[in-house]
């Protein structure tokens, strides 16, 4: 039992408040009191700091997924100003079934984890290796361009299921739309120290120069955990001690390189259409 | 209670250990110490919603029905992780992406709410706060030490930077792999309580029953 407030009984404080709060603790209307206002208070100072720090926490994811565009693009240095750095970077929507951008959406506000649970703009989906659920029918690409204004680099946007959590990424493709520059992801949740070491730049550095498609325009790249006798150019090292990380980051390159992903806009960028 | 503050302030950190004494908060000492940087954060996490939450819950103390303490107490505690879990999200976003779930889980830390119980309901507030602040002091002890050896051992690094070269960074040192999975912070928090009951014999405690010795038959 807490103590009796030190007021009780000794004298009858005239203040209506006062008096109401020298009642016993264990009152019915004093129970009453204290959960709703310990609970109105404190909804207050979560609500107030929420509100408050929104403005700088969306700053900073906006800033991370920048710096993580840059890193894929391998345009990333440190102290480098992000802003400045991204704004060489064009954002397109693309429509995946076609291939082709969609310009009455406006890149820079398109949201593309909305989208992938706005049912008019997203499928589900049946086939899902990936484990995503829903795949949004519309992505956010970014085209980096070299100085003769010909494009340089795709960046795209993947994301799926691993061992605890979906993984949210970055590919870089070449512009003949098989060539990979870098992989990269921006979120998650796997194991540290070992599906973590998604996020190693030693593990990253091999996505480097490997092929998506061999010659016949078959979907090749593997991530597994023994390099096949032939066809190094499409094998990445599965993680050692991470499994079903691995598991997860072939089945979501896979299939974001293939037919439900973006198959029909590299086809069409390899084309020189884009 | 016949404590001085400082000494409110330095038991908890060997002699009443909240982790090695009181085995609380065991959970979240598993979860976050696989590397230094975090350890400290979620140690400085722990420090301020333990210090906070006695001080507000002792202010409150005369107030709260007993019938509802528990529930109290927890929207105390709650609010007071969400308000970090959201400075950390606006000021440190690099760390609370590599925290994830794990600030939000110190409502659930033992630690807290029995500070709470045991001392902030029946003390002062600048005396609950102290005994809070040094509760997480003492948590604190534990992460960093279990941080610094399954970070040196299992990354070869401490605090990001490469202390033991890794082989498959070109090195000579083969990463304990055994030190990055939770087990082994039970190994070595049982190696911290030998040691701090080796050191300061009056932390075992008596046994509970005896065992008899075998007859002849």
């Amino acid at each position: 039992m807490p103590e009796r407030d030190p007021h009780d009984g000794a004298e009858q404080p005239k203040n209506f408040i006062r008096r109401f709060l020298a009642q016993p603790a264990d009152s019915v209307g004093k129970t009453i009191f204290v959960a709703v206002s310990v609970c109105l208070l404190a909804s207050m100072v979560v609500s107030t700091a929420a509100v408050v720090l929104k403005p700088m926490q969306e700053a900073n994811k906006k800033r991370d997924k920048f710096v993580n565009v840059l890193q894929v693009a391998g345009r990333y240095e440190d102290g480098v100003d992000v802003e400045k750095a991204f704004s060489a970077f064009e954002p397109h929507v693309l429509e995946l079934a076609t291939g082709k951008f969609v310009e009455s959406i406006d890149a820079r506000t398109f949201d593309d984890r909305a989208a992938s649970a706005d049912p008019n703009l997203s499928v589900e989906l049946r086939d899902d290796p990936a484990g995503i659920g829903r795949k949004s029918r519309y992505k956010t690409i970014y085209l980096l361009r070299d100085n003769d204004g010909k494009i340089d680099k795709v960046i795209l946007p993947i994301h799926g299921y691993g061992l605890w959590s979906t993984l949210y990424g970055f590919i870089a493709v070449k512009a003949d739309g098989n060539e990979i520059f870098g992989l990269q992801f921006y979120e998650h949740a796997e194991t540290p120290g070992l599906g973590a070491e998604v996020d190693n730049p030693k593990w990253r550095a091999q996505w480097s120069g490997k092929k998506l498609l061999d010659d016949g325009g078959q979907l090749r790249i593997t991530v597994a955990k023994n390099p096949p006798a032939a066809g190094q150019d499409f094998h990445v090292d599965a993680l050692s001690g991470a499994t079903l990380t691995s598991v997860g980051v072939d089945n979501l390159v896979k299939f974001w390189m293939g037919k439900d992903g973006y198959e029909k806009f590299l086809a069409n960028l390899k084309a020189g259409e884009i | 209670m016949a404590q001085t503050r400082r000494q409110m302030l330095v038991d908890p950190l060997v002699d009443n250990n909240p982790i090695t004494l009181q085995v609380l908060g065991i959970c979240s000492a598993l979860a976050v110490t696989t590397s230094l940087q975090v350890s400290a954060v979620m140690s400085v996490a722990v420090i301020f919603v333990t210090g906070f939450s006695s001080l507000f819950i002792s202010m409150l103390r005369n107030h709260i029905p007993s019938s509802i303490r528990i529930i109290v107490q927890m929207v105390v505690i709650a609010s007071l992780v969400i308000l970090v879990d959201q400075i950390l999200k606006a000021y440190a976003f690099e760390i609370s992406k590599t925290l994830s779930v794990f600030v939000g889980l110190i409502i659930t830390n033992c630690i807290v709410m029995g500070r709470a119980e045991a001392f902030a309901m029946k003390n002062p507030p600048v005396a609950s706060f102290i005994d809070g602040v040094g509760n997480g002091l003492g948590y604190g002890l534990i992460l960093m030490l279990v941080g610094f050896v399954r970070e040196l051992f299992g990354s070869g690094s401490l605090f990001g930077m490469t202390i033991l070269q890794k082989v498959t960074d070109g090195g000579w040192y083969v990463p304990n792999g055994m030190l990055l999975l939770p087990p082994s912070a039970f190994f070595i928090i049982g190696l911290i309580i030998w040691a701090f009951r080796t050191w300061k014999p009056k932390q075992v405690e008596e046994r509970e029953f005896k065992i008899q010795a075998v007859e002849a038959h």
